[in-house]
């Protein structure tokens, strides 16, 4: 039993504070860091494990891919100095066997909800998609985000000739760069096209440059 | 400039902070019976979110690079002190304000809106200038929730509502529908 | 004088759970029990890694109460409660990255969940650890219990599955609403006006006539 009240009030000097403070950080410092370096393998094989498993999907499961970091010069194999890795743009070049299949490329760019996410197959030598994979995006479940699960929606960016045209069914003309958007999602859909469209335009000459082995 | 609107025209109603992200909830049941106070909180909010703001990204572009999984714990510490910082100062600058803002400012320390708001401009990685108005976006969108809520609050004070849902469950479902209504923001920059 | 008599463990353990539950009593952690319960795997993700958060600094405050000065109590919480927090965080990315994605910023909000710190505050910091340990497993599960039945009542109406399993058939046309925001504050609010009513019933059995109900405590 306690009686309320009976200690006297004490004040304590700055330098317990401070050193509980410090002590209690320096603890947990040290937690973090630990779970850290026991997790942080796992973390970053889990990353590009589902990588790669977008890059088989557009370029129809390659053997092994290329790295390659977009500079202002053309395609690098090495990270332009200064750059994190994080920061730097990143393609996909995907091989079978000893021939180039085609190139991976994010794009993305706002929808209807918010920013989408995408990987798409390139093959720069005849400008013609291999595949697109939506990697994220916030549309609206049921209409929206039907350009990750219909089927014929994605199955249109397996032949289509960049760059894109975007067009509601009614007036679909059947040509090879024509995407039809889905009916009841045509701001996602349309976020789709341009946000391949807005990639192709900035590096696609880069990718018809690139000699591999150059 | 128009990426720069987008932010925060996003931030204020398209992903409204309270409505569709959930955050700063807390001030938003608690505080939201009365227009007046929920306009106070409301400033209270904008004011320490652009500070966060900027603090958030010296943090980011100074010192964080480096150690990641601190993120968490160094975005915690600056918050509470600048919300600390920011009352002290306020109550030295400007004692009319201090009084005004009342005990609404302490209250933010623990406000998931501003943690929220360091967690999303570290994600999306803004510079100074999108932080900001993704801030001040965000800080216009919670007040204008706020201050519809308690609108509405106000009114039901005197409606005709059953003891038993005179509590935080009609809030709640008032809450929803405003929500509801928020949505149509959505798709809003997308027709051009 | 009569010594102030202490509760039971038992009842340490079983009042977090449904009579001071944190979500649907106390209206505690309201932004992560609206914003990840679209599906019940997310709900009872978050709920284990509230947990580990509530439990673990629950237990490391209780022990070392009595060498942390009063001032910067609050400080030295906040501090242990963020490195639960990016533990757990960093746990659900190594071990579940797609759900891990999913809850998105929400676990980082766990710290500044009002529960947690309110638990430290108002008994951790005062109780042996015994008591506290068994306060925040009565409280988790509350928390739990609370964050599940949103989840299935969500995930079962805006998308007809439970746990990613079809339950209502094909021919069920999904309230997609559910799973949208709005979807969560109205079963929330729902659930809440459910419990009001029924309280109301009981008490009016209980007394044979009708009583006002006395408003919910505001949360501050």
């Amino acid at each position: 039993m306690t009686t309320p009240g009976a200690e006297a009030p004490r004040t304590t000097s700055p330098t317990r504070l401070i050193g509980t403070l410090g002590g209690f950080g320096a603890l947990a410092g040290l937690l973090i860091v630990a779970v850290f370096t026991a997790t942080e393998p796992r973390i970053r094989a889990n990353k590009a494990a589902a990588l790669a498993a977008a890059i088989g999907e557009v370029l129809g499961a390659p053997d092994r891919y290329d790295t390659l970091y977009v500079t202002d010069g053309g395609l690098a194999a090495e990270l332009p100095a200064g750059v994190a890795p994080d920061q730097a743009e990143a393609v996909y070049l995907g091989w079978r066997g000893d021939r180039p299949v085609g190139f991976a490329v994010l794009a993305e760019g706002p929808g209807f909800q918010d920013d989408i996410r995408l990987i798409f197959g390139f093959d720069a030598q005849s400008a013609r998609l291999l595949g697109m994979t939506v990697l994220e995006s916030k549309e609206t479940p049921g209409l929206g985000d039907k350009i990750i699960k219909d089927s014929s929606f994605v199955s249109q960016f397996t032949v289509a000739v960049a760059p894109l045209e975007g067009v509601k069914d009614t007036r679909a003309t059947g040509g090879p760069s024509e995407i039809v958007f889905i009916t009841g999602a045509t701001i996602s859909s349309r976020a789709v096209v341009r946000a391949i469209n807005a990639t192709l335009e900035r590096v696609g000459p880069l990718l018809a440059d690139y000699r591999p082995g150059a | 400039m128009s990426e720069l609107l987008w932010i925060f025209v996003s931030a204020a109603v398209v992903n409204n902070f309270t409505l569709a992200l959930f955050l700063g909830l807390c001030p938003f049941l608690g505080v939201s019976a009365k227009v007046e106070t929920g306009l106070r909180m409301g400033a209270a909010n904008i004011f320490v979110m652009v500070v966060t703001a900027i603090a958030v990204w010296f943090l980011n572009t100074l010192v964080l690079d480096a150690a990641p999984y601190l993120r968490i714990i160094a975005f915690i510490v600056v918050i509470a002190s600048l919300v600390q910082i920011v009352e002290m100062a306020v109550k030295k600058l400007s004692p009319a304000l201090f009084r005004a803002l009342g005990i609404y400012l302490p209250l933010i320390t623990t406000n998931c809106a501003i943690l929220g708001l360091a967690i999303f401009q570290t994600n999306r990685g803004y510079g100074l200038l999108e932080g900001l108005a993704f801030a001040l976006g965000a800080g216009a969108g919670l007040t204008l929730a706020l201050v519809l809520m308690a609108s509405i609050r106000e009114t039901l004070e005197v409606a005709d509502v059953p003891a038993f849902a005179r509590n935080m469950g009609l809030v709640l479902i008032i809450a929803g529908a405003l929500s509801l209504a928020f949505m149509g923001f959505a798709g809003l920059f997308s027709s051009a | 004088m009569t010594p102030a008599r202490r509760p039971a463990p038992s009842q340490e353990l079983v009042k977090g759970v449904w009579r001071e539950n944190p979500v649907l009593v106390q209206l505690l952690g309201l932004c992560p029990a609206l914003a990840v319960t679209n599906t019940v795997v997310n709900s009872l993700a978050m709920s284990a890694a509230t947990f580990f958060v509530l439990l673990g600094s629950s237990i490391l405050v209780s022990t070392v109460k009595r060498i942390v000065p009063t001032e910067v109590r609050i400080s030295t919480y906040i501090l242990i409660i963020a490195t639960f927090v990016t533990i757990a965080d960093m746990l659900l990315e190594a071990l579940v990255p797609v759900t891990h994605k999913d809850l998105g910023a929400f676990v980082a909000l766990i710290v500044v969940n009002c529960m947690i710190l309110g638990r430290q505050e108002a008994f951790a910091s005062k109780n042996t650890v015994g008591r506290a340990a068994l306060d925040a497993i009565g409280t988790g599960i509350g928390f739990t219990i609370a964050l599940t039945m949103l989840g299935a009542i969500r995930e079962l109406l805006g998308n007809g599955t439970l746990l990613g399993y079809s339950v209502l058939g094909p021919n069920f046309e999904p309230w997609v609403i559910m799973v949208l925001p709005p979807g969560g504050f109205l079963a929330l609010g729902c659930l809440l006006l459910l419990f009001s009513w029924i309280s109301k019933r009981k008490a009016e059995r209980r007394d044979g006539q009708a009583l006002p109900i006395v408003p919910a405590r505001e949360a501050a």
